[in-house]
């Protein structure tokens, strides 16, 4: 019943179907590694979009700053379920976030200038809220492996952190 | 009268104890899990300070008065040489609610 929660935090993201919620099990390490590994790839996705992009010199360091450290949690993962022998299981929630985050890619490349600045920015605000909430109430509270959790949880610091910067960043910009 | 030698001598000992004080030190401070610790460290013009970034992350040592700047790469240690006193806060530019307190006295 929690994966709801996580997949109804995740929705508010953007407009979408209700169909993509319907899982309600509880989700296991490998879907919990692939689902935290795919928000990495699509926050690392949407900042290179912003460095080509962006106008603002402020946005573009956020941008900068978001792959350096999306990359880093995601080799962490990457060499944490090498490590653990795990394989990185695909799930409805995954695949949901990663067509929200095509479709939203897409939307984005429509706009330039200020109103692109605008629109990524307001849009790490609401993706990294949205993830936060999900690692909270959601995936720390599921996984079972001690060396996942804590990746999670470093993750969740810094994604909190990423957030207050995608606040800063948009409060500047109005 | 002091022979040439010794003036030399003596010359050496005074540029020596200029180019480095009697009790300079080399001070640790770590960043580990976005923590700097300790938060509050004193230390004096001269002293050494060794940045040991434990996260994967990189991280910088950033002065807020613009006194230094410091990038310390993922997993690595960095050392720098402390020229000014003063009470210096510094933070990450990259994580900013990574904060301390560098106090130099002089």
């Amino acid at each position: 019943m929690m994966f709801v929660r996580l997949s109804a935090a995740i929705a508010a993201l953007s407009l979408m179907s209700g169909a993509a919620m319907a899982q309600a099990a509880k989700p296991t390490d490998p879907q919990i590694a692939h689902i935290a590994y795919t928000a990495g790839v699509i926050d690392i996705t949407a900042a290179k979009q912003a460095i080509s992009k962006a106008s603002n010199k402020d946005v573009k360091a956020f941008a900068q700053d978001m792959v350096r450290d999306h990359e880093a949690v995601n080799k962490q993962a990457l060499d944490l379920v090498k490590k653990l022998n795990v394989t990185p299981q695909d799930n409805d929630t995954s695949k949901t976030l990663s067509k929200q985050a095509s479709d939203k890619l897409a939307e984005l490349a429509k706009l330039s200038g200020p109103a692109y600045d605008k629109a990524y920015v307001a849009n790490e605000v609401a993706y990294h809220k949205a993830v936060n909430s999900a690692l909270e109430t959601q995936l720390i509270p599921s996984a079972t492996n001690a060396e996942l959790k804590g990746l999670l949880q470093t993750g969740l610091k810094i994604f909190q952190g990423h957030q207050q910067h995608a606040e800063h960043v948009a409060a500047n910009l109005k | 009268m002091l022979s040439r030698r010794h003036l030399v001598a003596a010359a050496l000992l005074l540029v020596g104890a200029m180019a480095v004080p009697a009790h300079a030190a080399t001070i640790q401070v770590v960043m580990e899990n976005l923590v700097v610790s300790p938060a509050e460290i004193s230390a004096k013009v001269g002293d050494t300070i060794e940045w040991v970034n434990k996260d994967v992350f990189v991280h910088t040592a950033t002065a807020r008065n613009g006194d230094f700047d410091v990038m310390m790469p993922a997993k690595k240690t960095v050392t720098s040489v402390l020229k000014k006193p003063g009470t210096i806060e510094y933070y990450c530019r990259f994580h900013p609610n990574m904060k301390a307190v560098l106090v130099v006295a002089p």
